[in-house]
């Protein structure tokens, strides 16, 4: 069942741009998509699909899609004091934050104070196995990421509760898709034609979510999957919603996409975590667009045990934009610093370093000069 | 205080610089300065020197008594020469299991029987526990010289052959440290490429070892030596099913794995399906392919380029950085 | 923030909701906490470690079929 071929052929793929390009002819132009998944942005360019897109008439825009990015940079900050500055700790992290540029470097080229370290892990589960096996220990798992990998976040924090493990928090930059897709469209900063929705986000949250997007502002959009045929399939929907004039919240990636998303990762959420008024890069405080550990699981929430104090601003390091880049207002290559100054080797801000990061997408996958 | 961090030994760009600027610079030798795998010396022998650090020390396919003889015997052979003589240095941790370390001598024996090699020096010193990680090993190795790698005869049109699959060893350490809950079915490739060294006389130009930074940062370096762009093709690297499952789980691209007994040899166009022929024959070369060539109507000087599978055309860089695994 | 594989269920722990995929032969411990009544022999989606929805065959038929469909128009 794992047939992806289908969804990469070179055939296919070449039959659904000519669609796209001849549904696109009797549309005004220009037909600008936003997508707000670091894995639709690395799909669309790993494969070559932005140049091919917009010969036919469409333009892929970036927005604030990568967790690591839109993390301001003081909480980076206080992950790297966590570690420099007490001894037997283990920040247990996913790998690209540890590259992200702050006042204080990066954790990787961070030297851990005697007895701590920094340990690249793949799930949140290997940071809790961490805690049970090194008892000795202060495990501290900085947990980042949007309504895909939430669910997995509280359910370390119940276990953690559950066996009462007192050498274990974790310190969370916990993000929602919804409120920054309501700010810019309320700040009416990008020309859009329509959105393309994240499949996996989606299939923690379901359609009923991004209804405000069809319903109070107009604008079509489509859960799409992550496969060129998905995101090729998704542009075709909202070309159609476009046409009919009937903009909705359709769903392309029915194969793994429920309407009503995943009801027990949704009741897990709402257990162990509260909404907040969170601080993005880029477009500051987005109400209700963070969640934050309730105060029955405050003994493993890491802002909480440690008394972190961090006080997000949201502003990149001087001379960076990145901010503008996830605002989808500044395409990567634009970016006067891009390839120049910043460049994967030598980053100036995490959208050059996050795996998903537009810039580095952008850099990663750009075609040769000639 | 300026202190060493980790990324300086991750074998991606940080390292080259730091080796470029901070350990060159210090004896300002011109055969130092080559940064070859082996310099050349009067007389015609080849000497190497490798230092090995691995964790865990045993994994599947091998251990790193059998990294510490392949690993140094691979850089003389990629460099022109007939691995001959090793030396061997240890460095072991107090409490280190004496069954260990009989394992590990037991596959240094065997590696260095295999790759035709005598450990004819020596020198063992035991640390603390807790300043050491079980075993440290540094060889050294000397070697007659049969020829000279030839970059500067690389023309349009000669072909570049992969010797086998990308990345087992990398994976096969992965496994063995118990990361990421993953279990693959996969070895080391940790083997001699002293099977290549007929090919020197055979009209190969040039060969490098794939190790730290994996196939693309390797190519990088010879697009540094040439004035042609490279040109690879993704649908004809080989890549075993285990590399590939553990590339899409955890975002790694095999094209920045390390190896460690896999090679890449640039090969003028009309000697190609002869060597290609050749190497197969040998149970270490059965998935050699040619996966790219010289360019010559495409691409600029300096780079290397990649026809992805769908057919787009990219950049590939050399490794930046650590290889980290991805999750968003 | 969507790094997931399709991949097949092999083991499973009711009581700790643990068990592993088989992804082209490699396994990887997985966590089911967030779906109820997994299967040995289901797909399922899984991201970080975590399944996080099944995979519909009959749906990923037709999506398959729509592209196919496509293709041979074109």
């Amino acid at each position: 069942m794992a047939r992806t071929n289908e969804f990469r052929d070179k055939k296919v793929i070449g039959a659904l741009l000519a669609r796209i390009a001849e549904n696109k002819r009797s549309l005004p132009s220009p037909c600008r998509i936003m997508e707000v998944c670091g894995t639709h942005t690395m799909t669309v360019h790993r494969y070559g699909l932005q140049s091919m897109l917009e010969k036919a008439g469409i333009e892929m825009v970036s927005g604030p899609g990568c967790p690591v990015c839109i993390t301001p940079g003081e909480v980076h900050e206080a992950a790297i004091r966590l570690v420099t500055e007490n001894e037997n700790v283990i920040l247990a992290t996913f790998g690209d934050m540890t590259r992200v540029p702050t006042h204080l470097g990066s954790l990787q080229n961070a030297v851990p104070a005697k007895g701590s370290a920094v340990k690249i892990v793949y799930s949140p589960e290997e940071s809790l196995d961490l805690a049970r096996q090194k008892r000795n220990k202060e495990i501290i798992f900085f947990g980042v990421g949007f309504e895909t990998t939430i669910p997995s976040i509280a359910v370390m924090a119940k276990a953690a509760a559950g066996e009462e493990l007192s050498n274990y928090s974790i310190l969370s930059a916990l993000w929602l898709i919804p409120p920054p897709l309501r700010a810019i469209l309320e700040s009416g900063e990008v020309k859009l034609s329509g959105f393309l929705y994240p499949g996996h986000v989606s299939a923690i949250i379901g359609q009923e979510p991004y209804a405000f997007v069809a319903r109070e502002f107009g604008f079509p959009g489509v859960i799409a999957g992550f496969e060129p045929g998905d995101i090729l399939l998704g542009i075709i929907s909202i070309l159609d919603q476009i046409r009919e004039g009937r903009p909705r919240v359709a769903n392309e990636y029915t194969r793994v996409v429920r309407p009503e998303g995943n009801p027990v990762a949704q009741a897990l959420m709402r257990e162990v975590l509260e909404p907040k008024d969170a601080c993005w890069r880029g477009l500051g405080v987005i109400p209700g667009s963070g969640l934050k550990f309730k105060a029955e699981y405050s003994a493993y929430d890491a802002e909480v045990k440690h008394d972190l104090r961090i006080t997000a601003r949201g502003i990149d390091l001087p001379g960076c934009r990145c901010g503008e880049v996830l605002r989808g207002i500044l395409p990567p290559s634009r970016c006067p610093l891009f390839a120049k100054k910043c460049t994967p080797e030598s980053p100036c801000g995490p959208c050059m370093v996050s795996f998903e990061g537009a810039c580095l997408v952008h850099y990663k996958y750009r075609g040769p000069k000639s | 205080m300026k202190k060493i961090s980790l990324e300086l030994g991750s074998g991606g760009k940080s390292m080259r610089d730091f080796i470029a600027r901070t350990i060159v610079p210090a004896f300002k030798n011109p055969m130092l300065a080559e940064l070859l795998d082996a310099s050349h010396l009067p007389g015609r022998i080849a000497f190497t020197t490798d230092s090995y650090v691995v964790d865990p020390i045993f994994f599947p396919g091998g251990d790193i008594g059998k990294l510490a003889v392949n690993g140094t015997v691979n850089d003389l052979v990629v460099s022109g020469a007939v691995p001959q003589y090793i030396s061997l240095g240890l460095i072991l941790e107090e409490g280190l299991e004496w069954n260990a370390l009989e394992k590990i001598l037991r596959s240094l024996k065997a590696a260095a029987s295999r790759a035709r090699v005598e450990i004819v020096a020596g020198d063992t010193k035991v640390v603390k526990q807790g300043q050491g990680d079980k075993i440290y090993i540094n060889t050294s190795g000397i070697g007659k010289v049969i020829a000279k790698p030839r970059p500067k005869l690389i023309r349009p049109g000669d072909k570049l052959i992969l010797t086998g699959t990308l990345g087992e060893h990398s994976l096969a350490i992965l496994t063995a440290r118990g990361d990421f809950g993953l279990e693959a079915r996969v070895q080391s490739d940790c083997a001699p490429l002293t099977f290549l060294l007929p090919f020197w006389k055979n009209g190969v130009l040039w060969m490098r070892d794939i190790t730290r930074g994996g196939l693309a940062t390797i190519l990088s370096e010879l697009t540094e030596k040439i004035p042609y762009p490279l040109l690879i093709e993704e649908d004809e690297i080989p890549l075993s099913k285990a590399v590939q499952a553990a590339s899409e789980l955890l975002g790694i691209d095999p094209l920045y794995l390390a190896c460690e007994g896999r090679a890449v040899l640039v090969v003028p166009g009309e000697k190609t399906h002869d060597v290609l022929a050749r190497i197969k024959k040998n149970p270490l070369g059965r998935k050699a392919a040619i996966i790219g060539q010289v360019e010559g109507k495409i691409g600029r000087p300096g780079e290397l380029l990649l026809r992805t599978s769908a057919g787009g055309l990219r950049l590939l860089e050399p490794l930046s950085s650590e290889l980290l695994p991805r999750i968003c | 923030m969507c790094l997931a594989i399709p991949s097949m269920v092999i083991e499973i722990d009711e009581v700790h909701r643990t068990g592993k995929i088989d992804y082209l032969g490699t396994k990887v411990k997985t966590n089911f906490a967030l779906l109820d009544d997994v299967r040995i022999g289901d797909w399922v989606i899984v991201h970080a470690g975590f399944a996080i929805s099944r995979l519909d065959e009959e749906d990923a038929q037709e999506t398959l079929d729509l592209l196919r469909e496509i293709a041979e128009k074109s």
